[in-house]
């Protein structure tokens, strides 16, 4: 099978450039760079059907083999109004996505922020109660709940200070 | 035998669709385009019933779609394994069809501009459908694309800024994983030059191994990124559980499964070797583990189970690794009951949102005396998925380890040990939640949600778990907190999931078929192209003298 080297080539720089951009932070290059990698795979899909002959339309005593191969033809036009249809929705869903925040870079979720710092102790599972608890040892009792609600202060705290944060950005 | 039941396998595409259609005409007659959308999954549903019912013990049937004979036109395939699917799948998108209509009648959002809710939810069934009877790489693609693209909107339906933010990684992902597998198929009809599965399967095993070395592991990314298998896994949970209760209960059934199915057609079919098989199982380990770790640190409810859900699709590809009939029908069984269990747990967690205003089990406490029958419909699919013996996801299990340890290694022994870990994270990760959520008094949550503590209106449980109560102060609007329309269907996915249990007997017998015909691909291709197709020619030929008469005589 022979290839068209332009095409390649022009195939192969469309695909950096696309991976590159991908790569980023921001949106909108986002976007580009999917543009270019769609692009870049249908080149691919054309180069699939070989070197081009002769339009597949059929004509009474033409060699077969002269035809260029149809099929591939076919499934880039699909895969072009695919990629149509996304990179709109991916336009709209960008404009969204600035509209709400102003920004055009993609945020950290919160939830998995939370998850990272959260520490690796539980109250209900791991606090130390007093062994015996059949008496009523108000003393360590009454420790216990001013830790464990020093505890919940901080915790409260530190929420507070990682809204705030959240809200300056 | 007049007509071919296989034949109107097609309806199940078709009919979703013409669904889709009308409820787009009707958006503004919200009652009319319920029932269309509803009554559309119900006949399809009926349709793929009786297709499974004729294809029980049948072999694979195919239908050439506008008459094209098979290499060339487009073909749809049904085997057992694609029937069950499309009947689990349907049934799950109908229950969850009904719950979301339950939603939406509750809040009363029909004003709204959400219509368009119906006919995008019709066509993500439709794709799927699409993806399960696909017999041919491309139209495999294509229905990735139309489900892909169906469920970007319901994604990020509302526009909220959370749902935007999850949108766009779950949009780049699949579009990054769309783009890899038209690639690969770009690359398979280079090398081929059909994309015909069937005439895959007898052309591919002629290329250089390093050819299809490549091109099964492109094949094999691309489909494990939509899987959401390991390395590949990571935006799963990041975006699942932004979107709204019975979208994310849908995506967390369904989609991931096509990625599973995409994975075992090309396991069995077009490159039906073991040459990845280890790989593969090193995978499934790393997924179960991995997975369940992440289930352990989560707080959130419905985070937890999008990490559950990364653990079990782990479960799966050990099935497929182990690669023989018997690992194959525990996989088929696994994939109905997981579908199943995960979605009505998903399904649970919105009732639990609803009725306690927030799923963040910090935020929560003391639901079994609120809503009794929010923790008996938790409880059970929890136990099942954790894998308690009388449940489905027990049988599940002990089939697939059954299957590894007939065709042992050292490495199916860790990989099994691992999933009995993982089964076992799994319950300790579910019943936390239990311990947590519904155990615990209201007190004790450490910031109760204040539709938790609100009063109750009507202050006592009604025979039908249904409660409501006024939010605002003035009164304006009573929010019903557990519908019916949406308690009724999590409470029949329930009891399906434990009819799984039931009917054990029959569902492997079937399952045992499906695996049977995976690991004999002849009986596909022989479907496919005809008994005359088998010799693997170029393609001209195998068309020529394909057989269509011999393909309708399907019992």
């Amino acid at each position: 099978m022979s290839v068209n080297l332009t095409l390649l080539i022009v195939m192969g720089v469309l695909y950096s450039v696309g991976v590159y951009l991908v790569l980023e932070r921001s949106l909108t290059r986002v976007v580009l760079g999917l543009m270019l990698l769609t692009n870049a795979t249908n080149l691919l899909i054309l180069h699939a059907a070989g070197i081009p002959g002769l339009a597949p339309l059929y004509t009474e005593g033409t060699d077969p083999r002269s035809y260029t191969d149809p099929l591939p033809q076919a499934l880039v036009l699909t895969a072009i109004v695919i990629g149509l249809a996304v990179t709109a929705f991916m336009l709209g869903l960008i404009y969204r996505s600035w509209a709400l925040s102003r920004r055009d870079v993609i945020t950290d979720d919160a939830e998995d922020r939370r998850v990272a710092t959260q520490s690796a102790f539980v109250d209900e599972e791991d606090a130390d109660l007093p062994q015996d608890t059949s008496e009523f040892d108000d003393e360590q009792l009454e420790a216990h709940e001013r830790e464990n609600e020093q505890r919940h202060l901080r915790d409260q705290q530190y929420r507070d200070q990682e809204q705030k944060q959240e809200d300056r950005r | 035998m007049s007509i071919d039941v296989a034949q109107l396998a097609p309806l199940a595409i078709i009919v979703p669709f013409v669904g889709a259609a009308l409820s787009l005409v009707l958006f503004h007659r919200n009652r009319l385009q319920r029932l269309v959308a509803i009554g559309s999954l119900v006949v399809s549903l009926a349709v793929e019933m009786l297709v499974l019912a004729t294809s029980w013990d049948a072999p694979p049937t195919s239908v050439n779609l506008g008459g094209w004979e098979a290499p060339f036109g487009i073909v749809l395939i049904v085997d057992q394994l694609s029937a069950v699917m499309l009947v689990v799948s349907t049934i799950v998108s109908l229950a969850v069809l009904i719950y979301a209509t339950g939603q939406g009648v509750a809040d009363g959002d029909s004003a709204g501009p959400i219509s368009i809710f119906h006919p995008t939810y019709l066509i993500l069934v439709a794709g799927v459908s699409n993806a399960f009877l696909a017999g041919d790489l491309f139209n495999l693609y294509v229905g990735f694309e139309i489900f892909l693209v169906a469920s970007y909107v319901l994604m990020t339906m509302g526009g909220t800024t959370q749902r935007i933010r999850a949108g766009v990684t779950y949009v780049v992902v699949s579009i990054i994983s769309s783009v890899l597998f038209l690639i690969a198929i770009a690359m398979v009809y280079a090398a081929t030059g059909t994309v015909n599965m069937a005439d895959l399967c007898l052309k591919l095993a002629d290329l250089p191994v390093g050819t299809q070395m490549q091109l099964h592991l492109m094949l094999l990314v691309a489909f494990g990124i939509k899987a959401a298998v390991f390395p590949l896994s990571f935006w799963l949970p990041d975006s699942y559980p932004t979107a709204s209760a019975p979208v994310t209960a849908v995506f967390a059934g369904l989609l991931t499964k096509v990625g599973v199915y995409s994975i075992i057609r090309t396991e069995t079919l077009l490159f039906p070797g073991e040459q990845i098989n280890g790989l593969l199982m090193w995978v499934s380990l790393l997924t179960m583990v991995v997975g369940i770790l992440g289930a352990l640190a989560q707080i959130d409810v419905k985070r937890l189970l999008s990490f559950t859900l990364v653990s079990h699709i782990g479960y799966m590809v050990f099935g497929i690794a182990v690669g023989t009939a018997a690992g194959f029908a525990a996989v088929v069984y696994y994939v109905g009951h997981h579908i199943i269990i995960q979605t009505s747990l998903f399904l649970v967690a919105g009732l639990i949102e609803r009725r306690g205003g927030s799923t963040n089990s910090d935020r929560l406490g003391g639901m079994a005396r609120l809503a009794p029958v929010l923790a008996v419909l938790y409880m059970i699919p929890a136990l099942n998925l954790g894998g308690i013996p009388p449940f489905s996801g027990f049988l599940g299990k002990i089939g697939l380890f059954q299957a590894g340890v007939d065709n042992a290694t050292w490495q199916t022994y860790v990989v099994i040990s691992g999933a009995v870990l993982t089964s076992l994270l799994t319950l300790i990760a579910l019943m936390r939640v239990w311990n947590r959520v519904f155990l615990r008094t209201t007190d004790d949550a450490d910031f109760p949600d204040p539709v938790l503590l609100a009063p109750s209106r009507e202050g006592h449980w009604g025979a039908g778990a249904v409660q409501t109560l006024t939010r605002d102060e003035g009164g304006r609007q009573t929010v019903s907190l557990l519908p019916r329309l949406m308690v009724w269907p999590t409470a029949v996915l329930v009891v399906i999931g434990v009819a799984l249990t039931v009917f054990a007997g029959p569902l492997f017998a079937v399952a045992d078929n499906a695996a049977e015909n995976l690991v004999n691909p002849g009986a596909y291709v022989e479907a496919v192209l005809g008994p005359e197709g088998a010799p693997s020619g170029p393609v001209e030929q195998a068309a020529g003298d394909g057989d269509s008469d011999g393909r309708e005589v399907a019992p």
